[in-house]
């Protein structure tokens, strides 16, 4: 049975399990210490935040395949790399080599935090910076979806269009959809 | 041996943040302008971070974790003040070099 999009987790009183132990994380980070007595506070942080705060947030997916999720991080982390790279040699060569421009790639992904994420990894990948989601915000009604939604973006060096927007939805979007089932 | 990675990765992630810089100053309009530091400048941070991770690692006691924490945030917040910058740029309309493509698919405000 294939898998749906959830939008709520599986226990009650542990809202947002991957939060939980991000702030778990953090906290024994942030004081660099693994004494007994933060562990016990950590916990206690990480169980009572998220409870505290679940009201006032809107219920976005969850991740559903935390291991392609984990390769997914891998390669975006790959990718930045040669990113920084690919720019570094674009900056220093000379500028009237370069042709910016303004893409549009159309997404399939429906919900704010995919698409977040999405627009976060095409601004830190090889010369791309996300500018806007179409439809505008202000334009949707409640409780509508559009018909169809595009990401606005800037290229520093514009060659193929087309190319582009395949290789944004192949290595990037494909697997978010993959992770969050929707 | 130990400082001598540290130089190393000191050197590398300056030339990263430099050429970062230089992209600001050197690109001929706005939206160029902005892939310089948010791409250039993440990698250099991270690894001036790494050096200073690998740094207090050695010479205190203890190993030195918060470094991760700041290079997770600057990875957040990156893409993010990027994003604000370019939609405020689009907002007033400001002037992209004549050889810019695809102009039109940007969408008339509300």
């Amino acid at each position: 049975m294939r898998s749906q999009m959830r939008l709520e987790a599986k226990f009650r009183w542990l809202p947002t399990p991957l939060r939980s132990l991000l702030l778990f994380i953090v906290w024994l980070l942030l004081n660099n210490s693994v004494s007994p007595g933060h562990i016990v506070l950590a916990v206690i942080l990480a169980i009572v935040i998220p409870l505290a705060t679940s009201p006032f947030r809107t219920k976005q997916p969850l991740i559903l395949k935390p291991g392609l999720a984990f390769r997914h991080l891998m390669l975006v982390l790959y990718d930045i790399i040669t990113a920084n790279v690919q720019v570094a040699i674009l900056i220093l060569g000379p500028n009237k080599k370069l042709t910016p421009g303004f893409v549009k790639v159309p997404l399939d992904l429906t919900h704010d935090m995919p698409i977040t994420i999405l627009a976060s990894t095409v601004s830190l990948t090889p010369g791309t910076v996300s500018a806007e989601v179409y439809p505008w915000r202000e334009c949707l009604t409640e409780g509508k979806e559009p018909e169809e939604r595009f990401l606005l973006i800037h290229v520093l060096n514009l060659e193929d269009e087309q190319a582009l927007i395949k290789t944004i939805k192949q290595r990037y979007e494909a697997p978010l959809k993959e992770i969050f089932q929707c | 041996m130990i400082e001598w990675i540290i130089s190393i990765l000191l050197l590398i992630g300056g030339s990263f943040v430099l050429v970062g810089s230089i992209g600001l100053v050197k690109m001929p309009d706005f939206f160029m302008r902005l892939h310089g530091p948010t791409k250039a400048t993440t990698l250099g941070m991270a690894l001036l971070l790494t050096a200073s991770m690998i740094f207090f690692s050695s010479t205190q006691a203890g190993f030195s974790a918060k470094e991760i924490l700041i290079s997770l945030f600057l990875l957040l917040t990156a893409p993010i003040s990027g994003y604000m910058m370019i939609k405020a740029a689009i907002h007033h309309k400001l002037d992209s070099i004549d050889r810019t493509k695809g102009i039109d698919n940007i969408e008339d405000d509300v």
